[in-house]
This record gives structure tokens, sequence and C-alpha cells, in this order.
């Protein structure tokens, strides 16, 4: 469990950094926010304990609010996320349980498990956070609008970032 | 006190979650008043300085486009210096006139955050309270109005931009004088709405919408953009007028703050006005 501390430092300072100085300045038609930073809450282990998966999970949060002027809105979104997480992996276990010594990527549990269970957690945390942010149902159809196409373009990063993770596992 | 203490370890993962999100959640609806302690936007000294960083590296790549632009500001400028104008014999003036007294002062700032891609969009600028910016001012570029300065620190200072669906900027039609409010849908950073023009306004096409200087935040007269699109709903007593900016928010480097120097002389008339 130790093992894993400076790796997941290391992905909290990375995702946030990106998250802040180039996925926040991405625009595609007026639609399309990817939202990178919340891939650390998904990968954590398994063990991780119920408080210190919200806890870190308002964190990365905030801290994405801290730089994009929106208090509040990142941090309840994740914790949102968070809070599901745990109900989503018990939804997803395989027939022989999660292996010890291994944590939820696409490197272990292989693609398709890891679809399924990273696009719940998007959406969640993209339905909260969209309707946080407008704030009423008023614009229902073109928050809807968002919340899919970010959510595509979320977790077709997810993916991409996974891939270069797994790239690294296997040339040690 | 037993079974109580039983509940919470047992359901303590839910009880945490409501209490975390019911501070997240009471963050967002106390907003501005956390926006006025500034602690905790971008206008910080550590992501402040974070952005000033990434921000040497992304102007250089602008370097081009930021030139354009001063060249075209120098023009300009030199063509109000005083040689520029021919002296007139039979204009006379006062030393101590007030109307002779300088009444905007611009100070120049450099754009080192901006979004445009959110509902909310700020702008964070290299300058703060130090350099004499203060909440409520005005910010221009060389095309038109960015935005109003919310928050400052001493070195930083973030401004709610134009196209932040939270700002209402009191605008008028240049040609036909009629005021309304600029408001920002939401949608696409390069187009606002202009209401409350109502429907016996001769509106045309291509009309240039300026601020109306009513509130002493931006001098009468700067652009905002131009007339794009006019509908009058059926039985609507007011147009809905889509205007084209003229500032482009993807590319905004270098601004000016507008401080007034006798607003508060204004404002204070203007309550005492309203309070009688």
């Amino acid at each position: 469990m130790i093992s894993y501390l400076p790796r997941y430092i290391f992905n909290f300072i990375f995702f946030t950094l990106i998250q802040v100085l180039v996925l926040n300045n991405i625009q595609l038609s007026g639609y399309v926010n990817p939202y990178l930073y919340i891939l650390f809450i998904i990968t954590l282990p398994f063990e991780t304990p119920g408080w210190l998966l919200l806890l870190l999970g308002f964190s990365s949060g905030m801290v994405v609010d801290v730089f994009s002027d929106t208090p509040g809105m990142h941090a309840s979104a994740t914790v949102f996320m968070s809070y599901l997480r745990p109900y989503v992996l018990r939804l997803f276990a395989p027939r022989e349980e999660y292996q010890p010594g291994t944590i939820p990527t696409m490197g272990y549990y292989g693609i398709s498990w890891f679809l399924r269970y990273s696009v719940i957690l998007v959406l969640a945390h993209h339905t909260f956070l969209f309707f946080i942010e407008v704030f009423s149902l008023a614009h229902f159809f073109s928050t809807f609008l968002r919340i899919v196409s970010s959510s595509v373009f979320t977790i077709l990063l997810i993916l991409v970032a996974q891939l270069f993770s797994q790239g690294k596992k296997q040339g040690r | 006190m037993r079974n109580f203490i039983r509940f919470i370890v047992k359901y303590h993962f839910a009880i945490l979650f409501f209490i975390i999100e019911a501070v997240s959640l009471l963050l967002v609806l106390n907003y501005n008043a956390y926006q006025r302690s500034s602690f905790l936007s971008s206008s910080s000294a550590v992501s402040g300085g974070i952005f000033k960083r990434f921000n040497a590296g992304a102007e250089y790549l602008m370097l081009r486009e930021i030139n354009e632009d001063l060249a075209r500001e120098n023009a300009y400028l030199r063509s109000r210096m005083p040689e520029s104008f021919r002296a007139s014999r039979d204009y006379f003036n006062l030393v101590n006139d007030s109307a002779s007294m300088q009444e905007y002062i611009y100070r120049s700032a450099r754009v080192i955050n901006n979004s445009t891609n959110r509902r909310f969009n700020y702008i964070t600028l290299n300058k703060g309270r130090l350099n004499g910016i203060e909440p409520e001012m005005g910010v221009i570029s060389n095309k038109g109005a960015v935005g109003i300065v919310k928050n400052v620190s001493d070195n930083y200072s973030t401004v709610i931009s134009v196209i932040n669906t939270r700002l209402k900027i009191s605008a008028k039609l240049k040609e036909s004088g009629f005021f309304g409010s600029l408001e920002w849908d939401g949608t696409s950073y390069q187009h606002v709405y202009l209401l409350d023009i109502p429907r016996h306004a001769n509106v045309n096409v291509g009309d240039l919408v300026v601020t109306s200087g009513y509130s002493s935040i931006f001098p009468a007269g700067i652009l905002l953009g131009n007339v794009e699109d006019v509908a009058l709903d059926k039985g609507a007593s007011f147009y809905r007028i889509r205007v084209k900016l003229s500032v482009d928010f993807k590319n905004l480097a270098f601004v000016e703050v507008i401080g007034h120097t006798s607003s508060d002389e204004q404002i204070n008339l203007e309550k005492e006005t309203e309070d009688d």
C-alpha cells in the first residue's frame, strides 16, 4: 500500500496540472470540456478506505476549483463520484473477486471491464458538474448535450492515458 | 449512546459523504462571499504564480499578433498627441476648470490566465493592489471592452469577463442612442445579446454597440461590438439583438484597466438621490 504513495502523489500533481494548464483551455464548438483529473480518483487502490477516498475526491476537485475560479463546483462533483466508486466496484466485481496487490486499471482487468467501470463514474461526475454549473433545469437539452460530448472526450483521454501507463509497466 | 456510536461507525461513509458534499455545495452557494476573500481564487499567490510562468511560454507563440496589435495601438496613440492637433485661437481654457480635469486613468496590464469555455469566464491579470488596481474598475483592450475587475490581491487581479453569464453591462446603440443591457447566454464566445431595446427603436444590422457610460465603470463610447441579428418575438415589446463582440477573447494578451478618479463622488450622489 505504502509503495503506491509516490505514484499517486505524482498522478495527483500531473493530472491537476494537465487539467488547469492544457485541458481547461480546450474548447470545441462550445460543448466539449474534457476533465481528465478524475482519473486520479478512478485508479486509486481497491483497499483505499472510504473516508480517505472522499477526502481525496474533495481535495482534487478543490484544487481544480481554485485554478478555475469556481469554488465548490468541481469539489462537489468529485466527492459525489468518490462516493459512488465503492458501489460501482462491487457491481462489476469479477467472479473470483479483485486480487490483492492489483489496482483498478486497464492493465490488470482488461479494456471491457475498465470501460464499463469508468464510463459510469465519468457520466456521474459530468452530470453532477454540469447541472451544478447551470444550477437549473432550464437549459436541459443543451446541458445534456454538453454532458454526453464531454464524457466521450474525457473517456477517450482516459483510455489514452491508460495505454501510456500500461506501456510503461511492460517495459520494466 | 452506544447504539448511536455504533450507528455512526456503521454508516460513517455515507455520513461523511453528506458532510463533505454539504460543505462543497455551501461553497458554491456562498460563491460571492468567497470571491471577495480571494483566498480560493486564481488571483492568490500560488495559482497566480503558476499561471504567470506557464503564460510566459504560451505568449511566445502569439508574438506576431501581439506585435501587430501593439503597432496599431501606437499609431492610434500618436494620433492623439498634442502635436497631431491644430491649435485654435478661439479656444479659451481656465486653468482650474473642472472640465479639464483628468477623469479616467489608464493602467496597462498583461493577461496571464483566461478562459472562454465555461459559463463563468474569468481573466487573471499580472497587476494588483500595489499597482493601484481596485475592484469594480473597467478593463478594455485596444479592440473594445473586456470586463470588470472582481478581486485584487497584492500582485494579481481577477476580471469577470464580458462572456460571463453573471455580468451585465449597460450598453447603447451608437447611432440611435437607445440603451439596454448586454448579457451573455453561455454558448458562443463571440456573441452576446443586447436586451431591453424598445420595439420603436430603429436597429439595423451592422450598427455599433458601445458602452453607455451610465455606470461609473466604463467611460461612454467604448466599443463592444456590432449588431449581427435583430429578432422581435411576437407580442414582445423589446428586441433581442445578437451582437458580435469586437474583442477576440481567444486571443487576449494586453489590456488596460480604467480608474475613474471621481467615481465615489458619482456613486454617493446617486445614492443620496435614491434615498430621498
